[in-house]
């Protein structure tokens, strides 16, 4: 492979280059999950690596997440540096028990004298007509969890760097995908690169009101943005790109400069981290505050698998623009 | 003792197994129309489930599917398929098979109904009614923990239940060999204490036998029994996969030349039971009703607003005010 300037990748390609480099590079980088080997993944996030490294480093398991994780987080403390994969993120949840009481208390738990560099990969997000269990956004439950690294980019250039800092970093790490952007394409560097864990980006800056969002919904609220703006409203977009650690001090900054805040997320919005990260901006920006902290996401009920529900159901770039406007407007009541 | 099957019970057994194809065959089709949601067909498997079903007292027993099996139980009622039909269009009113009906709604978080079918098992030996409880699962579900905890739990409690693990060879794209060292999955009973046994999936008498036999168990209070039913699975998994990629083309020419409705379609002919024209007939029949179901469904889509009706017992404050919202926003009825 050349250097080609200008080379694109699919979000999906970004993911399995990432995993590649670092797998060529190091011998105890080893995955197990769901169909990832033969097969290369439902997503085909995994495609090609088993054919490239062996049904050693690359194994298809049987369907069992708990042990999945668990058998990550053993070969982790011995020394790999294991990727695995959980195929939908609703299934991370027949794996709480090793995700939350072990692979995030390990360390603590041995007095510090563990590691657990293991990376737990996943598809989250709805807008598939996947029904109520493979299209949940389960994030803030991972994010509640002290011990655990939770990522989620929205591009590929973010994933690439992403992923590769995952598996270098010597924490438990969850990388989400979102189902709905495996196909999106952007340039991608062909060498090795490393997107620090714990930093936003200011994806669009503007000066009249800031907007959060992340995985699929940073995209959208950049098209909101692009429609507001021709009605003079601009938006400074920030994609946190990893949840936790939360980067608070980029949207802080940035909401003093701009006096209002959205925080738009696809998971309901009840307990969803749009609580924590308004509650934050006001605790850090009280005083620069000109409207309440708004907050968009899903209604409380599970995801619905008609399509015209679920489209009704999903904040869509309309109700980005709206909120966007009544915030601008007036202060805004809450849900 | 095995109920001896009449001309009727044979005949009806051949009708609902080419009925099941059919009703499978269109939903399938109906996918690739955009008219319904993701699905999986039901190919290779009709034996095993119309041969329980008959096994079955559909007013004394209950069934829990995984998610091929709503069309191929017609013994159960018409109800079965019309309530199936809706839920693959999307609409939550598909989850509820309206009473009388003994049969759970599909499910896709793999083997979690396993536990459940147990607990009803467990509920009608506390309550003194004479049935069991019969669930199906797949080879691949049969690696969940919820199966052995559960089936372990039958164990002690001596529950009527009856575990059906259809082996289609394949759980996506993961071959039998990498779910299971076992040499099959029927010896996994031994260590629950309870028998096992394996029977060929594509013959409908065997299937009928073994678990007619397995029933007199559980009702005569001696506990649960475990049946595996070995076919191939001659469809993709769902309307998402494409098998060409990973299932050998000569295994799946062998397994089409063990097709179970050829077999019992010949067996019956032998005896005089069955003749073609009565094949077209029942698959005209199994397309009128199908049509219907359809029609019926595709006439009564889901409206938004239901979207907070079956969340809790009753809508909470905050859901009475979300769906005051929706209604507001979408109008009453926004179909
Ligand atoms: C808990 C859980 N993990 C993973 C999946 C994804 N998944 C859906 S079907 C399937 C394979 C199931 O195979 P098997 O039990 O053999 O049933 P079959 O599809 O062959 O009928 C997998 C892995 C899921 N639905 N639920
Ligand atoms: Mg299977």
């Amino acid at each position: 492979m050349t250097d080609s300037p200008g080379r694109k990748l699919s979000y999906v390609q970004a993911f399995t280059e990432a995993v590649r480099l670092e797998m060529a590079d190091d011998p105890t980088v080893i995955c197990a999950g769901e169909d990832i080997g033969f097969f290369g993944g439902v997503f085909q996030s995994y495609a090609g690596l088993q054919t490239e490294f062996g049904v050693d480093r690359v194994v298809d398991t049987p369907i069992s997440e708990q042990a999945i994780v668990g058998l990550g987080l053993g070969a982790a403390v011995n020394g790999m540096r294991p990727i695995v994969d959980i195929m939908f993120m609703d299934f991370m949840a027949v794996a709480l028990d090793q995700i939350i009481n072990q692979a995030a208390k390990i360390k603590y738990m041995f007095g510090g004298a563990a590691t657990v560099p293991l990376t737990i990969t996943t598809g989250g997000g709805a807008g598939m007509s996947a029904a109520a269990q493979h299209s949940q956004s389960l994030e803030a439950l991972l994010c509640h969890i002290p011990g655990l690294k939770v990522v989620y980019p929205s591009n590929p250039l973010d994933m690439k760097g992403l992923m590769a800092s995952c598996i270098r970093d010597d924490n438990p790490t969850v990388m989400v995908k979102h189902k709905r952007l495996l196909g999106m394409k952007a340039e991608v560097p062909e060498e090795r690169y490393y997107t620090p864990l714990g930093e936003a980006r200011v994806i669009r800056p503007g000066n009249d009101v800031t907007v959060v969002a992340w995985g699929k919904m940073t995209n959208d609220a950049l098209a909101a943005a692009d429609t507001l703006a021709r009605d003079g409203i601009e938006c400074e977009v920030i994609d946190p790109r990893t949840l936790q650690p939360f980067d608070i001090g980029t949207v802080v900054e940035s909401v003093r400069r701009t006096n209002r805040a959205v925080v738009v997320h696809e998971a309901v919005r009840f307990g969803g981290l749009g609580g924590e990260i308004a509650s934050q901006i006001q605790e850090n920006a009280f005083d620069y505050l000109d409207a309440p902290v708004a907050r968009l996401g899903a209604p409380f009920s599970p995801v619905p698998f008609s399509p015209d529900l679920e489209a009704a159901y999903i904040p869509s770039q309309e109700r980005i623009v709206e909120e966007v406007r009544s915030v601008m407007a007036r202060p805004l009541l809450g849900g | 003792m095995t109920r001896p099957l009449s001309d009727d019970d044979l005949r009806a057994m051949m009708t609902h197994m080419i009925g099941a194809r059919v009703s499978s065959q269109r939903a399938f089709n109906l996918q690739r129309q955009g008219r319904a949601g993701t699905n999986a067909p039901i190919d290779g498997s009709e034996a095993i489930v119309v041969g329980a079903a008959r096994a079955l007292d559909p007013t004394a027993d209950w069934v829990l599917p995984q998610y091929r099996e709503p069309v191929a139980l017609q013994r159960f009622g018409p109800e079965v398929l019309e309530s199936y039909v809706r839920y693959i269009l999307g609409d939550p009113d598909g989850g509820h098979i309206p009473e009388p009906v003994r049969v759970w709604p599909p499910q896709i978080s793999l083997a979690t109904q396993v536990p459940h079918a147990v607990g009803m098992a467990w509920g009608m030996k506390r309550t003194g009614e004479t049935g069991c409880a019969l669930v199906f699962l797949g080879d691949g579900s049969t690696s969940e923990g919820d199966f052995y905890e559960a089936a372990n739990f039958a164990g002690v409690l001596r529950a009527p239940v009856i575990f059906v693990v259809v082996n289609n060879g394949w759980a996506i794209s993961t071959p039998v060999a990498s779910q299971t060292a076992a040499k099959n999955f029927a010896a996994k009973s031994h260590a629950f204490g309870f028998p096992g046994t394996t029977v060929d999936g594509t013959d409908i008498l065997a299937v009928y036998e073994v678990v007619s036999e397995a029933r007199e168990r559980a009702v005569s209070g001696a506990g649960p029994t475990l049946i595996e039913a070995v076919t191939y699975r001659l469809a993709p998994h769902t309307t998402a996969d494409d098998p060409t990629r990973y299932m050998p083309d000569d295994e799946l020419v062998a397994a089409r030349g063990r097709d179970p409705l050829t077999r019992f379609q010949k067996e019956l002919s032998g005896r005089g039971l069955w003749s073609d024209d009565d094949t077209t007939r029942a698959e005209a029949d199994a397309d009128a009703v199908m049509e219907a179901a359809i029609q019926a469904a595709e006439a009564d889509r889901a409206n938004p607003i239901e979207l907070f009706d079956h969340v809790h017992a009753i809508r909470t404050t905050r859901l009475e005010r979300q769906r005051r919202e929706w209604i507001d926003h979408y109008g009453e009825d926004p179909r």
